[in-house]
């Protein structure tokens, strides 16, 4: 009877898990072997044919490359502004927990709120940035959402700058984690600011800055909302994100079998990058000696 | 310190005069450089040390660019309806028009107070929920020892990492499969167990001291007054936090109630938010802001409350 408490204590969760992600992973690995319609239900049988028409789908491989190119701007950007807004309000200074609590506010707001308050930061005429420019002498009426070569960038500082909450929150542990000895050592030997920085500070932060790294990519991977609202994949798809793309093949075009291909694709390159980034950061620790 | 402090005073005085002596004359662009400037001077007398006055300086041009944009928010909500986007120069409206609140609330085409109760009841009853049975897998996981347990819990953690967008469809048939779609059910089933609020609240519990549960058993208590008698009580901090983290994920989930709901009766104030946007198009901002601040309010006026539970559950979550 007692040796059953663990399993039974553990089975509400354990079930839900089973029936919302673990069985719906694997059936979704049995639809993309499949050509259905999600609304008419028509459903045969077609092998891998999914995944070698994706293979020479020029459209889904533009999507995978602008989440990947999404995720290599925003995931550095949205770190080094975490690490240097954690680094300033890591001093000690008179309310600056109140700054803390401040930065973290945008983190929690509705997406779509945001959303719609950003497409105004970026309107062409009377839009935010466009009047600080006119202010500063540089007329533009860049209509930067509908822009080939702004629109990804909109993005991404958007999310650098309302996602600084909780990449700031990590650092900000990870700094509070560092042996003040450390500092005094280096200082006793004549180590200026930014030298302590580099050779103390950032390694002793690599497990944070690590963990922020992977979790953030994977997030950065998915991204939807903001697309969704935003600019719908355009101008000229240069915003169709892979997470945005499968939408569309879902929930648009109902090819429910290619969408399952898809999303099992961006599975398989997460899980990926995931392992790889584990690789290089054992290396990396390893050379640190922790 | 004390010798940089009559610097930094005298210094900041002089930006001030400067300041001051320049306004007025010139550009908006100049007009808002010299406040900037001024600002900047008075900083330096308050602090004393010029090194403070730049963090305090960095500091506030920081929030100033990340609530520019909900400044603007609350100024554009008080404007007429369609009225055109205002220039930055004419922001600050002449009389506000605040009966723009009534006419969201109880607008005649959007049912605005219905998406509230449905975001309200969908989100209590799965932070509820979600507490009761994650919890119990946290003591699970944590204060007991079975064969399994390992395994069951990197199944949870990589379930995290990896369910993303893959699970959508077959989540959305099986809702469909049951009847549930465009019900209540569909809104708060599939939230009342969450991965991430297991590792959480596991990794708190596992920061008790196991003498307790000894002591309990010595005394012959069975697990489940354990778990309800000693390890809860000591846990509501982690429940505070994994409650405070599900609450506002579930009130800004904006995916999961657009492909599980359909008629406007059903949708959470999220996604009839987005469908507010649409209809009244890009024309409407003042309307469109309104609506915005009236669903970021409540979020805003709960964070301040729970914030410091967020520290604490993000520095949690980040142990491995």
């Amino acid at each position: 009877m007692k040796r059953w408490n663990g399993p039974l204590f553990v089975a509400p969760a354990f079930l839900h898990l089973l029936v919302f992600a673990l069985v719906p992973i694997g059936y979704a690995g049995y639809l993309s072997f499949f050509k259905m319609h999600l609304i008419r239900g028509e459903r045969h049988f077609v092998g891998l044919h999914n995944y070698s028409f994706l293979a020479g789908d020029a459209s889904f491989w533009n999507a995978m490359w602008n989440s990947a190119r999404y995720a290599l701007l925003s995931v550095p950007i949205g770190m080094v502004v975490g690490l240097g807004v954690a680094l300033l309000v890591n001093q000690r200074l008179r309310g600056v927990t109140i700054f803390r609590t401040l930065y973290y506010i945008p983190s929690i707001a509705s997406a779509i709120a945001l959303s719609m308050l950003w497409i105004y930061v970026f309107l062409p005429q009377n839009g935010m940035i466009n009047t600080f420019l006119g202010w500063l002498g540089i007329r533009t009426d860049t209509d930067f959402l509908a822009n080939v070569s702004w629109a990804m960038w909109a993005l991404v500082i958007m999310a650098a700058l309302n996602g600084v909450g909780p990449k700031m929150i990590l650092f900000l542990a990870g700094l509070l984690n560092v042996p003040p000895e450390l500092y005094e050592a280096a200082q006793l030997d004549g180590a200026s600011k930014p030298r302590q920085f580099w050779k103390i500070t950032l390694p002793m932060l690599a497990p944070t800055t690590f963990f922020v790294m992977v979790t953030s990519t994977i997030a950065a991977m998915q991204i939807f909302t903001p697309v969704y609202l935003m600019t719908k994949g355009g101008p000229e798809d240069s915003t169709d994100v892979v997470g945005y793309h499968i939408y569309q093949e879902a929930w648009v075009r109902f090819n429910t079998g290619l969408a399952s291909a898809q999303s099992f694709i961006l599975l398989a390159v997460i899980a990926v990058i995931a392992v790889f980034q584990f690789r290089i950061q054992r290396r990396q620790l390893a050379g640190y000696g922790t | 310190m004390s010798p940089v402090k009559p610097v930094g005073r005298g210094f900041g005085l002089g930006v001030v005069l400067a300041a001051l002596l320049l306004l007025g004359a010139s550009s908006p662009a100049m007009r808002v450089f010299d406040g900037a400037a001024g600002i900047y001077g008075l900083f330096l007398v308050g602090t004393g040390s010029t090194k403070k006055a730049g963090s305090y300086w960095l500091l506030t041009l920081l929030a100033f660019i990340l609530f520019a944009p909900f400044i603007w928010m609350i100024l554009v909500a008080l404007h007429p309806p369609k009225t055109p986007i205002p220039p930055l120069a004419e922001i600050i409206p002449h009389e506000p028009a605040w009966s723009n609140f009534k006419q969201v609330l109880f607008s005649p085409t959007l049912p605005i107070s219905r998406f509230f109760f449905n975001t309200i009841f969908v989100t209590s009853t799965v932070v509820a929920l979600q507490l009761l049975i994650t919890s119990m897998a946290g003591y699970g996981l944590s204060r007991l020892r079975w064969k399994g347990r390992e395994v069951a819990f990197w199944l949870f953690l990589g379930s995290m990492m990896f369910a993303g967008p893959v699970t959508q469809i077959p989540v959305y048939l099986l809702l469909k499969s049951l009847g549930w779609l465009d019900t209540y059910y569909a809104l708060i089933v599939p939230g009342i167990s969450s991965a991430f609020s297991v590792f959480l609240l596991r990794q708190f519990f596992l920061q008790l001291p196991f003498e307790l549960d000894e002591a309990a058993r010595i005394d012959g208590a069975g697990d489940w007054t354990i778990y309800s008698r000693v390890i809860l009580p000591l846990g509501k901090p982690a429940l505070a936090t994994a409650g405070a983290f599900t609450f506002f994920a579930v009130w800004t989930d904006f995916f999961n109630p657009l492909i599980s709901t359909n008629s406007t009766q059903m949708r959470t104030l999220e996604v009839g938010l987005s469908i507010f946007k649409n209809s009244y198009g890009g024309e409407n901002w003042p309307l469109q802001m309104t609506a915005a601040l009236i669903v970021m309010a409540p979020l805003v006026i709960v964070f301040l409350f729970v914030q410091r539970f967020f520290v604490r559950g993000i520095m949690l979550g980040s142990i491995k």
